[in-house]
This record gives C-alpha cells, sequence and structure tokens, in this order.
C-alpha cells in the first residue's frame, strides 16, 4: 500500500532525472550500507574500542583515586584522634610525674631537715655536755689547787709566826704567789 | 496514518516546488533538482564536475553527488576519531579538540545508549555512535555551501533504518534466543482469540518503526532546504528586489534551525535505534 504510494510519488514527483525526490536509488543504497559497514568496522576498531576504553579506564581512576582520597582522609582522621589520646595521656602522666616528684623532693627535704636539726642538737648537747664536764673538772682542779695553796700559806704561816711584822711580810708574799699564778 | 505522513510531504513538495502548472511560466522544477542527487558535483555559477559511471551486475552504481560526500563524510569521520584516538594513547587528559569529541561520545554513551538499552548496552554503544557521528556529519555537511545532504536521500536513509532494524532484530535474538524474543513480542496476558491479530499488529510494528526512522530524517533534511530554496525564488517569482531583504533574512533563520535541526535529528536517530532496540532486548517492559 504504501510502495504503491511512494512508487506513484516517485513517478509524478519533481525533476526527473532517475526518478524523483522518493525514488530509492539501487546504486546509493548499495554505497550507503558499504560505508556504513565499512564505516562501523574501521571505527569501530580504531576510534570507538580506544575511546571507550580510555574513557572507562579513566572513570574507574577517577572513583579508585576518590576512594583513595576518602580513605586517606579516614586514616588521617583516626590518627589526628591517637596523637590527640596520646598527647593527653602523655600531659597526665607528666603532671603525675611531677606531682611525684615534688612530693618526693618535699619529703626528702623534711627527712634532710629533721636529720640535720637531730644532728645539732645531738651536738649541742654534747657540746653542752662536755662544758660541763670540763667545768666540773676545772672547778675541782681550782678547789683541789685553792686547798693546796690554803695549805701551803698555812703552814708558811705557822712556821714564821714569830712576829708581827714577819708574819705580815709572808701573807703578802703568800698572798703575791697565788697572785702570780 | 503512514499514508496521510506520504500525502502530507507530497503535498508540501508540491507547494514548495511550486507546482509549476499552477504557478504558470516559473519553472521551480530547479529546487527539486538542487535536492535530488545527480551526477555531477554543482558548483554553479562556476561549473560542474562530472562524476564516474560505474556498474556492478548490471546494478548502476556510479558515485553520485550524494555518493561524493557520503564518502567525504566517511573519510572525515574516520580521520577525525582516529586523531582523537590517538591522542588518548599520549594522555588519559583530553586536549581541546578531543574534549569536543568526547562530549558528543559520552552524550551518547551516557545519555542514549544507557538508559535506553539498560544492562549490555555496551554491545550497541558502537553501532550507536556510527549511526549518531554519520548522520551528524552527513546534516552539517549538507549545511557549507555547494555541497549536498546526502541524508536527505530517502535511500540513504532507509538502509540506515534498515540498518537499525537489522540491529534491532540481532540484539534482540541474541539476548532472547530466537523462539524466545519472537514469542516475547506478543504482549503476556492477552485473550487467546487476539492472538492472530496481535501477532500480526506486532510484525507490522517491528516495519513501522524503522520505516518511521527512515521518513523522519528524510523529511526533515529536506524540508528544510525547501524552505531556503522557496524563501530565496520569491525574489524571481515575484520578480522585484524589494523582497530580497525579507528573503535573505529568513532564509538565514531557516538556515540557522537546520543547524539546530541537523543535531536535533541525528540525536532523534540515534535515541529512537537505542530505544527500539532495549524494547527487543528487555522484552518484559
Amino acid at each position: 500500500m504504501h510502495y504503491n504510494l511512494l512508487l506513484a510519488f516517485a513517478m509524478s514527483g519533481g525533476g526527473g532525472e532517475d526518478a524523483g525526490l522518493l525514488g530509492v536509488n539501487i546504486g546509493l543504497a548499495f554505497w550507503t550500507v558499504l560505508t556504513f559497514l565499512l564505516l562501523l568496522l574501521i571505527l569501530g576498531k580504531f576510534a570507538w574500542k580506544p575511546i571507550l576504553k580510555a574513557l572507562d579506564e579513566r572513570e574507574t581512576n577517577i572513583k579508585s583515586s576518590l576512594e583513595a582520597a576518602e580513605r586517606a582522609k579516614e586514616e588521617t582522621r583516626k590518627l589526628t584522634d591517637e596523637n590527640q589520646k596520646i598527647l593527653a595521656q602523655a600531659m597526665e602522666e607528666a603532671n603525675k610525674l611531677r606531682e611525684e616528684s615534688r612530693s618526693q623532693a618535699e619529703s626528702i627535704k623534711n627527712d634532710i631537715l629533721a636529720e640535720a636539726k637531730k644532728k645539732s642538737d645531738e651536738m649541742l648537747a654534747s657540746a653542752t655536755h662536755e662544758i660541763e664536764v670540763k667545768k666540773q673538772e676545772a672547778l675541782s682542779e681550782i678547789k683541789n689547787q685553792i686547798a693546796d695553796i690554803s695549805i701551803d700559806i698555812a703552814s708558811k704561816i705557822l712556821k714564821a709566826n714569830v712576829d708581827k711584822e714577819k708574819n705580815k711580810t709572808l701573807i703578802e708574799s703568800g698572798l703575791n704567789e697565788i697572785g702570780k699564778n | 496514518m503512514f499514508s496521510d505522513t506520504t500525502h502530507v510531504i507530497k503535498d508540501t513538495l508540491h507547494i514548495a516546488a511550486g507546482d509549476s502548472v499552477k504557478a504558470g511560466a516559473e519553472d521551480t522544477g530547479w529546487i527539486l533538482h538542487h535536492i535530488m542527487d545527480g551526477n555531477y558535483l554543482d558548483f554553479s555559477p562556476f561549473g560542474k564536475i562530472y562524476l564516474p559511471h560505474f556498474e556492478l551486475f548490471g546494478i548502476d552504481i556510479s558515485i553520485t553527488r550524494h555518493t561524493f560526500f557520503m564518502l567525504l563524510s566517511a573519510l572525515i569521520l574516520i580521520f577525525v576519531l582516529i586523531k582523537a584516538s590517538k591522542s588518548y594513547k599520549k594522555s588519559p587528559v583530553p586536549g581541546r579538540f578531543t574534549s569536543a569529541i568526547e562530549v558528543l561520545i559520552l552524550f551518547v554513551r551516557d545519555e542514549i545508549a544507557k538508559p535506553n538499552i539498560g544492562h549490555g548496552f555496551e554491545k550497541f554503544v558502537p553501532y550507536l555512535l556510527t549511526c549518531f557521528f554519520f548522520i551528524l556529519t552527513g546534516n552539517f555537511l549538507g549545511l557549507v555551501p555547494f555541497s549536498a545532504t546526502f541524508t536527505s536521500n530517502i535511500a540513504v536513509t532507509a538502509m540506515l533504518a534498515t540498518l537499525t532494524f537489522l540491529a534491532v532484530q540481532i540484539g534482540g535474538v541474541m539476548h532472547n534466543g530466537f523462539f524466545g524474543y519472537f514469542k516475547g513480542l506478543i504482549p503476556h496476558g492477552i485473550p487467546v482469540f487476539l492472538l492472530p491479530i496481535m501477532a500480526v499488529v506486532e510484525i507490522l510494528g517491528l516495519f513501522t518503526k524503522p520505516f518511521a526512522l527512515a521518513i523522519r530524517l528524510f523529511a526533515n533534511m529536506t524540508a528544510g532546504h525547501i524552505v531556503i530554496y522557496a524563501l530565496i525564488s520569491l525574489i524571481f517569482v515575484l520578480q522585484t528586489l524589494v523582497v530580497a531583504p525579507v528573503s535573505v533574512g529568513m532564509a538565514l533563520f531557516i538556515y540557522l534551525l537546520e543547524v539546530l535541526i541537523a543535531l536535533l535529528q541525528a540525536y532523534i536517530f540515534t535515541m529512537l535505534s537505542a530505544v527500539f532496540i532495549g524494547l527487543a532486548v528487555h522484552q518484559d517492559h
């Protein structure tokens, strides 16, 4: 039905060279099929295949790059978190350490002070004691010497108790002797 | 429906051609003469180059004007696209020239093939790309002065539509198996007594789809040229120069419209091819 119409129009229409506007030129149809199939073959092999492959490769490349970037970002975030944690831990430890060392130093200082005080007390006590002993010793020596001298003087007085004058000189000389000592 | 289409085309052509009998003395057959094929390259007023004549088994396969421009566009495509494909070997980042080509390739692959064919679309991408670029180059080449539009020849569009028809059938058979494909043509769940009618309708449908493809491309590419020629011929029909600015202005407008149509028709042909392939491959929808 359509074909008849086409044919009728092809005959009636147009310039009259071959068949008209709607006439199918077999030669051109042949060339069309040949050209198109050759084009499909040549372009398919030398253009579409490499181009589509390159495009696919680029797309997968971009996709994987994006994924890698995402992963790297995640990793960085994790690492930063970890670092933060470690830093906080370290800070805490340092604080603890400082506190500990301070208290230790305090106790050592106190110990040293106490010991020093004790030692000085001891030294003071022993010094006092020694002084006391020495004083006692000196006192007893003085006492002995005074007794000896008194006895000496007394015996001299008793020996030379002849006259008043002589007594007087004796006492004086005796006292002088004490004074000299 | 299609007889109506042909009637409309016929009427349009008659009106556009001025129907020499009614128009009187003016012979406007030259419009069709310019649009139709011929055995020479027309560089008038500078002259004509006659093309060689071939015959094969008694069939005239001489190189005509449309054949010449078809082969020319094929050569342009091979040159340009192989150049583009080589640039990918140098670097995966496309240059200025390659980007321009790449946009179209990505458009055909991602906007035409992928959504319309769906799963397994990769096998048909080379065909659709070739189709798109071949028609696009043909359409644009027809807009160059002194050239001819081979996509406005019914023989060319009919063969392109036939190739799409074959691609559709091959795709359908490859994907669904020979019997599965033809069984799948008939929708599920229709009453048994309707089966003979449906079979006829569906098989007719197989052929009307590419027929519409062929007519659409042919008519669109022919119409614009006819309108441009008709507008220019107004100057001579009315025999006054006063109308010249109007004629030229409107012809220029139609020319620009044709630039759009050139791209649009290449897109539509490829798009519908993809849709038909998709329908044949995934019959359940």
